[in-house]
């Protein structure tokens, strides 16, 4: 078959089989290259007044009374209509998400209704809420009223992560600035809909970001996560219906709502529309954070914002497409993969939260996932089985393998333990904790087993769980599964 | 009230008789309508709809609500688990109770997935096996495997589960090792050994639900996740032991039992408490002719699963102190050891010099007398023409006729059941802290407290009960200040509202100065009331006994006449009377103890008869409801004791008195011709709507003098040593240093329990 030209969308492969010349080739859609105009977070850099003067002069605020008047279903319909997608790293279609809130019959229920906004950005790799809360923090806070309005919440709480005190300042200032000008509070905008804006800030821990685990830090316990159903919809913050959101996913609504779906929509491809912003870190000659449109290249974004990768693409080792959670790529993948839902999760890995970790070739890339292994060992909350004891026996097989201080077949029983936390556990932790594993031994196997063989050579046999041959006192009963004894396999065997 | 005995043997007599002998006995009603089978239509709950779905193939039909794992139980097929308990929150976090659920892509927490209509489930797929077996490996891989010197082994479920669902060898080699992790000081009852904790958080639970206890909880995260107090602290509860029984593995384990015996040594006998008035099912392990441990056994009509700390540590009792040789006191005073022959005729030599006659001859019940032997004693003073059958209530009330009187059941029991509590909206606690008086009745009251609006109101000296209440006074002047309606607050506006408000009186307010006053303003309050307290499917006076042979001794019609309560007696026979009040005995008479602990009764004595402890005789215990149930023998009596009735039995053929029963099966016909209640282990027999009314209207006549505002003190104050098991009782010892008189404590030097916490 036909190798597809580089960074031409594979679906074209299939039309190119028509023969007969009066059909032409549908036009070949190329993403990227999002204008000036397109942009929705104009400030993110923080290079213009973050206050409510300047938000106001680039266009926040304006005519949200409309907005709010036209009501919930409009709302939750241009949402809908926009294909927005979570943009915390789950993808779940935000409009439908929304609607949950909105259940037939839904006021009798007397409770209050929460909207929670998810700012605990701690996902390493990322950091593009950040930019938001520092230079567009009066998105967010219209994003809180129309969202609010959207799900018929009363209140919001915007759940900052601890560590951002330039970002939660500015936050409270923007929340005081629109309570000052009326645009929040009682009779929010004037639209006679009253909504009130809380920020919570949270103290330091990884898995406060997963949603139940953050109702309940703002509940004031233990940041844990709860069991689902029931879910928060029906029994959130407080006990009362609530909706979790990431800050990007409720800060673009105002400018879905006034710029119209169907602009948002034009965006990326079919189900992974709108613009969003990806963080790229790493070993790249310009890392930044940029607003770029769904489903550009990965390879095109590296090298049209970060002016490409350390020492040029060649040098390139693998790159982590959306925060240490989803599992790496190789170069070869890197260059065919579109930056959105689908594209990376046909490719085995994932969008995520959208920061791209570039590794050139000076990378152990081993141990990177080690370090990985390690974060999340220490941010695993301890309360179910597979997460607590999981994350720690990876973490030190891990390490290991770092130094090569194993065995080959542990490799393989590696990947059997990720096998056993993913899917067992009560939040996506474990989820998290397995798949840069997964990810390591998928493409880049042959690097452990070499590291592995010369730990051999240097130091001769080592048993399973690390221990040398030579170390291991043959006049005491030694059990047979330790595997001291095994055979030296040939490198490449096996 | 003397109850003539027949002549014959009723033995020998066919129940016709025994039957027709009943219908005579008006003094003890019983009614045979149970209230939940005529319920009014206003009391008929919501029936829940029931579900249908798929377990393994078969059908099973479960409540709306059931989780997942409660389908699978009822369809047959097992799921492992260790955080999942029947009454306890959920918490879905141990991962081994993983099922296969059509339809979904992950395995399912059975224990925290709801069952749902038409659900097709699996639990015996490679799916689900995969999944238990990963599940154990990653609990093991840092539980120590030291089972042979773990006190939980042979019990434990991480063993037994292990060997069902986990893997034959280990894959765990890591020169990282395990975690370890260190022990906490939980108090005198409860060993901790951390490193083998698998945090289900059963214990937590427990302590922040059922006891009361809300230091306990996690600390630190991940892998470093620690069950504790963070401030370190001693678990101060009645009903710290039950974690021991909630740990699925060796973490907490009995302290007093530590390296004991291992379970497959040990034999089981079912059998009753008798440490409180409410009979506690429990299970008595024995090895040999030693009580090994207590247990708790199941009944959800009286501790659900719990028992109390007393009850489950203060066997060690059973072996000080004992007696074990009837005693006789020689000429120089001294008790020098007999045969039961010398024994008996020395009482019957001491009668005949005494020339006690009639009255003059006076049997005292105390806390641990047995309803078998009370029966026997009664009908032997009886037979010696005497009505002065005293018990060993304080301030010598016991001299006298009780003021709620005995005629009527219904005046003296826990009318609410003890189940009911949790039906209750409103308690209204006279003279009582159930904590110290009913500690596993107190659980269910908080139980209610927690996950209902129940409303606690309480006159009486403040007590730490672990549920809320609002406090209305200390004297019978703050109760009559409320019950006609002069005191205002939030519970006596929930009180006028409730629909099943609930009057407990402590055992308590029968020894207090006030107790007429009490009793009888109360009876009033509930006759005004109307069918607000009392009616036909709602009993919400209530009096809470603390003792567990007084339900017995009222039921049997074991008090004195009017006209025995003002004779100086000159024979007196104690019955496991160890509170009786010494200057009660005149220096002259002469005085026989019965018992099984050479306690403050036997220190009275002329001459001392060894009988059996409560896990030594099979016997009939009545708790504070009128349950009459079996407690069991699980070891033979030490030495020459013998079993309480069989002694009173032979005293009376050595005195001459012709009994007209050799046997068990003889005493427990004559409990039958007595009261047939008595005889039907198990059952509850409620009084009925109309005889209630009646005892109440005879109630509401006494007490109309002002009461003289006497404070109610606390029933209880060492909660650990109540009775001659528990005085002898090492155990207890250590708990009343630890928690009472708190000598360990160095940090905590105020002494004292904070009283106020909950008030």
């Amino acid at each position: 078959m036909l190798k597809p030209l580089r960074s031409s969308p594979t679906r074209t492969a299939a039309a190119r089989l028509r023969t007969f010349a009066t059909v032409a080739d549908p036009p070949v859609r190329r993403y990227g290259g999002l204008k000036d105009q397109d942009r929705i977070f104009t400030n993110a850099y923080c290079r213009h007044d973050h206050g409510i003067k300047g938000a106001k002069s680039r266009g926040d605020w304006h005519r949200t009374k409309d907005i709010l008047l036209k009501g919930d279903s409009w709302i939750i319909q241009q949402i809908k209509d926009s294909g927005l997608r979570g943009r915390g790293g789950a993808g779940f279609p935000s409009g439908l998400k929304w609607s949950f809130m909105n259940k037939p019959n839904w006021q009798a229920d007397k409770r209050p209704r929460y909207l929670v906004v998810n700012a605990d950005e701690g996902e390493p790799g990322t950091c593009k809420d950040r930019e938001i809360l520092r230079g567009d923090p009066h998105k967010l806070v219209e994003g809180c009223l129309v969202a609010g309005r959207a799900m018929n919440a009363t209140a919001a709480y915007i759940y900052i992560r601890g560590e951002f005190v330039q970002e939660a300042n500015h936050l409270q200032q923007a929340i005081n600035e629109a309570y000052r000008d009326g645009l929040i509070g009682p009779n929010a905008c004037g639209s006679g809909y009253s909504f009130d804006v809380y920020v919570h800030r949270g103290a330091g821990a990884y898995i406060c970001g997963e949603e139940t685990a953050l109702i309940e830090s703002i509940e004031g316990k233990q940041g844990k996560p709860r069991l689902k159903p029931p879910f928060p919809a029906d029994v959130g913050l407080f006990g009362c219906p609530s909706t979790v959101a990431n800050v990007e996913t409720v800060a673009v609504a105002p400018t879905i709502c006034r710029r119209g779906a169907p602009w948002f929509a034009g965006f990326g491809r079919e189900r992974n529309q709108g613009t969003k912003l990806f963080c790229i870190s790493g070993h790249v000659n310009n890392p930044c954070v940029v607003e770029e449109e769904m489903s550009i290249p990965l390879r095109e974004l590296v090298e049209k914002h970060c002016g490409g990768v350390r020492g040029g693409w060649d040098n390139l080792l693998g790159i982590i497409p959306g925060g240490c959670s989803v599992p790496v790529l190789p170069i070869k993948k890197c260059e065919e993969v579109l930056m959105d839902y689908d594209s990376l999760k046909d490719a085995q890995s994932g969008l995520g939260t959208g920061a791209v970790i570039v590794m050139d070739k000076s990378t152990d890339i081993i141990a990177a996932i080690a370090r990985f292994s390690s974060f999340y060992k220490h941010e695993s909350c301890g309360q179910c089985t597979p997460c607590r004891e999981g994350t720690t026996w990876m973490m030190n097989m891990m390490n290991r393998m770092v130094e090569g201080r194993g065995h080959r077949r542990e490799i393989d029983m590696l990947l059997e333990l990720t096998k056993q936390v993913e899917g067992r556990t009560i939040c996506a932790l474990g989820d998290a904790a397995a798949w840069p594993i997964q990810g390591l031994m998928r493409h880049f196997r042959p690097e452990v087993e070499a590291r592995i063989d010369a730990f051999r050579l240097k130091h001769g046999n080592v048993a399973f769980g690390g221990r040398l041959a030579s170390e291991v006192d043959d006049t005491l009963a030694v059990p047979d599964n330790l595997g001291v004894r095994l055979p030296v396999e040939a490198p490449g065997t096996v | 009230m003397l109850r003539i005995v027949a002549a014959s043997r009723p033995s020998s007599v066919p129940l016709l008789a025994v039957a027709s002998a009943r219908s005579s006995l008006l003094s003890v009603p019983a009614s045979h309508s149970s209230p939940p089978d005529r319920r009014n239509i206003a009391s008929t709950s919501a029936r829940q709809a029931d579900i249908t779905l798929t377990v393994d193939g078969r059908e099973v039909t479960v409540p709306q609500g059931s989780a997942l794992i409660q389908a699978c139980e009822a369809a047959g097929s097992p799921v492992p688990r260790f955080c999942y308990h029947d009454r306890l929150a959920i918490a879905g976090n141990c991962r081994m109770c993983l099922v296969e659920v059509a339809r979904s892509p992950k395995p399912v927490a059975s224990c925290a997935a709801p069952a749902m209509q038409g659900a097709t489930v699996f639990t015996n797929t490679p799916l689900v096996h995969e999944a238990r077996e990963g599940v154990m490996e990653f609990l093991l891989a840092n539980h120590p495997l030291d089972c042979p010197i773990c006190d939980q082994g042979g019990e434990c479920d991480l063993q037994d589960q292990s060997i069902r669902y986990g893997s034959d060898r280990t894959r765990f080699h890591e020169i990282a090792g395990k975690r370890a992790v260190s022990n906490k000081d939980l108090g005198p009852l409860v060993k901790t050994s951390m490193n083998r904790c698998i945090q289900c958080t059963r214990c937590v639970r427990f302590a922040n639900e059922v006891a009361g206890v809300e230091e306990l909880g996690t600390t630190g995260r991940g892998n470093d996740l620690q069950i504790g107090m963070y401030v370190e602290k001693m678990m101060d509860s009645e009903l710290s032991g039950n974690v021991i029984d909630l740990c699925p593995v060796g973490a907490l384990t009995s302290k007093p039992y530590a390296f004991h015996a291992r379970p497959w040594e040990l034999k089981t006998t079912e059998s009753i408490d008798v440490l409180d008035a409410l009979g506690s099912n429990i299970r008595v392990d024995s090895r040999g002719v030693q009580v090994m441990r207590v247990q708790p056994r199941t009944n959800d009509d009286v501790n659900e699963e719990w028992i109390s700390d007393k009850t489950r540590y203060a066997y060690d009792g059973l072996r000080f102190q004992r007696l074990t040789t009837p005693l006789v006191k020689g000429p120089d005073n001294r008790f020098v050891a007999a045969s039961w022959p010398d024994a008996l005729a020395a009482i019957a030599t001491g009668l005949a010099r005494t020339g006690a006659k009639g009255n003059e001859i006076k049997a005292v019940a105390g806390h641990l007398a047995d309803t078998e032997a009370l029966v026997v004693l009664k009908d032997l003073v009886n037979r010696l023409g005497s009505d002065n059958l005293a018990s060993d209530l304080a301030g010598k009330r016991g001299d006298s006729p009780p003021v709620h009187g005995i005629d009527v059941r219904s005046n003296y029991s826990f009318n609410s059941t003890i189940a009911g509590v949790e039906n209750a909206d409103a308690i209204l606690l006279v003279g009582t802290n159930p904590r110290h008086e009913a500690a596993v009745l107190n659980s269910r009251i908080r139980k209610s407290w927690l996950h209902t609006e129940l409303v606690v109101g309480m006159v009486g000296e403040r007590a730490d009960t672990t549920y809320g209440y609002e406090h209305l006074g200390e004297d019978a002047k703050a109760l009559e200040a409320f019950l006609t309606g002069r005191v205002k607050g939030d519970f006596a506006e929930r009180w006028a509202k409730a629909e099943r408000p609930m009057i407990v009186v402590g055992s308590a307010m029968v020894e207090h100065a006030d107790s007429e006053a009490v009793f009888g303003m109360l009876a009033r309050y509930v006759a005004v009331s109307g069918n607000r307290i009392v009616r036909e499917d709602w009993n919400g006076f209530n009096v809470l006994q603390r003792v567990a042979s007084r339900p017995a001794l009222y039921e049997i019609g074991f008090v004195p006449s009017r006209a025995a309560a003002s004779i100086k007696p000159k024979f007196i026979y104690l019955l496991n009377a160890d509170e009786v009040d010494p200057s009660s005995i005149p220096s002259d008479a002469f005085v026989v103890y019965q018992g099984h602990h050479g306690d403050r009764g036997a220190a009275l004595a002329d001459v001392c008869l060894p009988g059996a402890a409560y896990t030594e005789k099979g016997s009939t215990w009545v708790n504070t409801e009128g349950r009459s149930q079996l407690a069991r023998a699980a070891v033979p009596p030490p030495g020459a004791a013998r079993e309480d009735w069989k002694i009173v039995r032979a005293l009376a053929e050595v005195l001459g008195t012709d009994l007209p029963y050799d046997d068990l099966v003889g005493v427990r016909d004559r409990m039958w011709a007595i009261s047939p209640s008595l005889v039907r282990w198990e059952g509850l027999e409620g009084t009925s709507l109309e005889v209630a009314k009646a005892g109440l209207q005879s109630l509401s006549a006494i007490g109309k003098n002002k009461p003289s505002g006497a404070k109610m003190g606390l029933a209880v104050s060492n909660f650990y040593q109540t009775d001659v098991v528990s005085r002898a009782s090492v155990t207890m010892a250590q708990c009343t240093r630890a928690f009472v008189t708190r000598e360990k404590d160095g940090l905590n030097g105020l002494g004292k329990a904070p009283l106020q916490a909950h008030a």
